[in-house]
């Protein structure tokens, strides 16, 4: 068994706060520009894609596949299995697959957000399903 | 304009040493310094312009009065910070100050201990929050492009191996080289799984020291006594996830960097004699070869097999002096070494066992950063007169 992982908490700042403050209610939140579009991960006050200002908070399903990984067998802490995974909503993210065996990590593989707690707000991970 | 052959590197030095507990980061960069001035027949006076990474301490001001550097004539600077790939894109700076005329003798540093256990500290970015948690390393960093490479293309362990298999025939002729020792397939198949795919042998080595160039002018290159080599085309790039848009793992900002530096040569792939590509793991030959040409993407894995990266024995001799995958990888950044051999190879002062015959036109390409998070490349096509 893998003990509990501390982690730090986020420092957070005037742009993304939002997403914290949702974080600590249980919300995952991506950003939608409402001129072009496009979500984006992570998020930011204006749209990567076509540079408008008009983006806008929404909440993600937390469904997503992974897109690649790599398990880091030297560690301090303990072996760990980052990644990249796709969201349904379109993208992708780097993130940790915790709470499975190692082996049930692929490529194509679907996994479903979980929280870890901080000593401020939590953190998006995910899991297999 | 072009940087077009206005560019001559007149001066080179690579630091002897891998393990220096018992010098200063600063000391070791004036120590390169002093020999690439040396090196190209000049004196510190001849300095005009400076470029220096994010491995100086302190950053310009401390390592420009350390140096001593004449402040009177000293009329460029550039602070460029782009990882491992830095000296690469210092390099192509250093051609555009001296055609603009902005400098005519420029000195560039690399130097520092990360074997040692001293490493400058990187300034979070705006993601941190985001990833900081997730723990990439350079090694999982990559361990997910070989994955995702593995996944689309096929590419196989084996295959990424022959990179160190070939880089490690050339280190045996290195007396400097960190790993002498020429291994297999097998001993890379065998070495302890670092993070997969990858393993400890398809990762390069950690080393205390650095290197130095000299960049100058066509008139003063010509009043030197050093053969002459130019850059003729140089190219830069930038990539990363974008807000997480169609990521796609599997290639390396080098297809930017590689068709502009190629273009201002005016030359093909088909046309090096050899190339010096950063190796800091196998999978970053491998993606950066698809990358620059060299075969098309996807199809790296059969191209490195073999013994095709070998000089004398396959059709791209590579990192001869046995690069970051045996030799040398000083402050985890192997952009400037990439550059030292590639002048080696031009002016037939490598070692004779791996020395190209008739290397007159060479390629010398580097990423910095994280290929599989944000990285830059840079590409600089170098030719002898």
């Amino acid at each position: 068994m893998t003990e509990a992982k501390k982690y730090n908490a986020p420092v957070t700042n005037p742009e993304s706060a939002p997403f914290w403050e949702a974080a600590k209610q249980g919300k995952f939140l991506i950003k939608r520009c409402t001129a072009c579009g496009e979500p984006h991960y992570f998020p930011r006050s204006i749209c990567p894609f076509c540079f408008s200002d008009k983006t806008a908070w929404e909440e993600a399903s937390g469904e997503a596949t992974v897109y690649t990984y790599s398990i880091m067998r030297k560690s301090p802490t303990g072996p760990y299995a980052i990644a990249y995974v796709t969201l349904k909503e379109g993208p992708s993210l780097q993130t940790n697959i915790v709470d499975c065996d190692f082996d049930k990590i692929g490529i194509g593989q679907k996994v479903k957000l979980v929280w870890k707690p901080t000593d401020g707000a939590p953190l998006p991970f995910f899991t297999a399903v | 304009m072009t940087i077009k052959g206005k560019a001559y590197i007149a001066g080179i030095y690579e630091h002897p040493t891998r393990h220096a507990p018992d010098k200063s980061t600063a000391q070791l960069h004036a120590e390169v310094a002093k020999g690439a001035i040396e090196d190209a027949g000049l004196t510190k006076d001849d300095i005009d312009g400076y470029f220096l990474a994010g491995d100086g301490p302190g950053g310009l001001w401390p390592m420009v009065d350390y140096l001593g550097l004449n402040t009177k004539k000293l009329r460029h600077v550039d602070s460029t910070e782009t990882g491992g790939c830095s000296y690469l894109i210092h390099l192509g700076h250093a051609a555009e100050a001296i055609a603009a005329g902005k400098c005519s003798v420029a000195l560039v540093t690399l130097a520092g201990k990360p074997r040692t256990g001293v490493m400058p500290p990187r300034a979070a970015g705006a993601e941190v929050d985001f990833e900081a948690a997730y723990g990439a390393t350079t090694h999982n960093a990559y361990g997910m492009c070989a994955m995702r490479h593995m996944h689309d293309y096929g590419t196989t362990s084996e295959q990424l191996a022959w990179i160190k298999v070939a880089a490690s025939h050339h280190a045996q002729y290195n007396p400097h080289a960190m790993l002498k020792e020429v291994v297999t397939v097998e001993d890379v198949l065998n070495s302890p799984m670092i993070a997969d795919p990858l393993h400890r042998m398809d990762c390069c080595v950690v080393t205390d020291g650095g290197g130095a160039m000299i960049v100058t002018t066509a008139e003063i290159a010509k009043s030197l006594k050093k053969p002459l080599v130019r850059l003729i085309g140089h190219g830069e790039a930038m990539k990363g996830p974008r807000g997480g848009k169609d990521l796609d793992l599997t290639y390396s900002a080098g297809v930017w960097s590689g068709p502009r530096a190629f273009e201002e040569a005016g030359v093909t792939p088909k046309d090096i004699k050899y190339a010096s590509i950063y190796d800091s793991f196998t999978i970053t030959v491998l993606m950066q070869l698809e990358d620059l040409g060299f075969c098309k993407k996807g199809e790296g894995g059969k191209f490195v097999a073999d013994g095709n990266l070998i000089s004398g024995v396959g059709k791209l001799p590579f990192n001869t002096d046995g690069g970051g995958l045996c030799s040398n990888h000083p402050v985890n950044r192997g952009g400037m070494t990439k550059i030292l051999e590639a002048v080696r190879q031009l002016r037939g002062e490598a070692h004779p066992k791996v020395q190209v015959p008739n290397c007159d036109l060479a390629i010398a390409h580097g990423t910095g950063g994280l290929l599989g998070v944000r990285h830059a490349a840079s590409t600089c096509i170098l030719e002898r007169v």
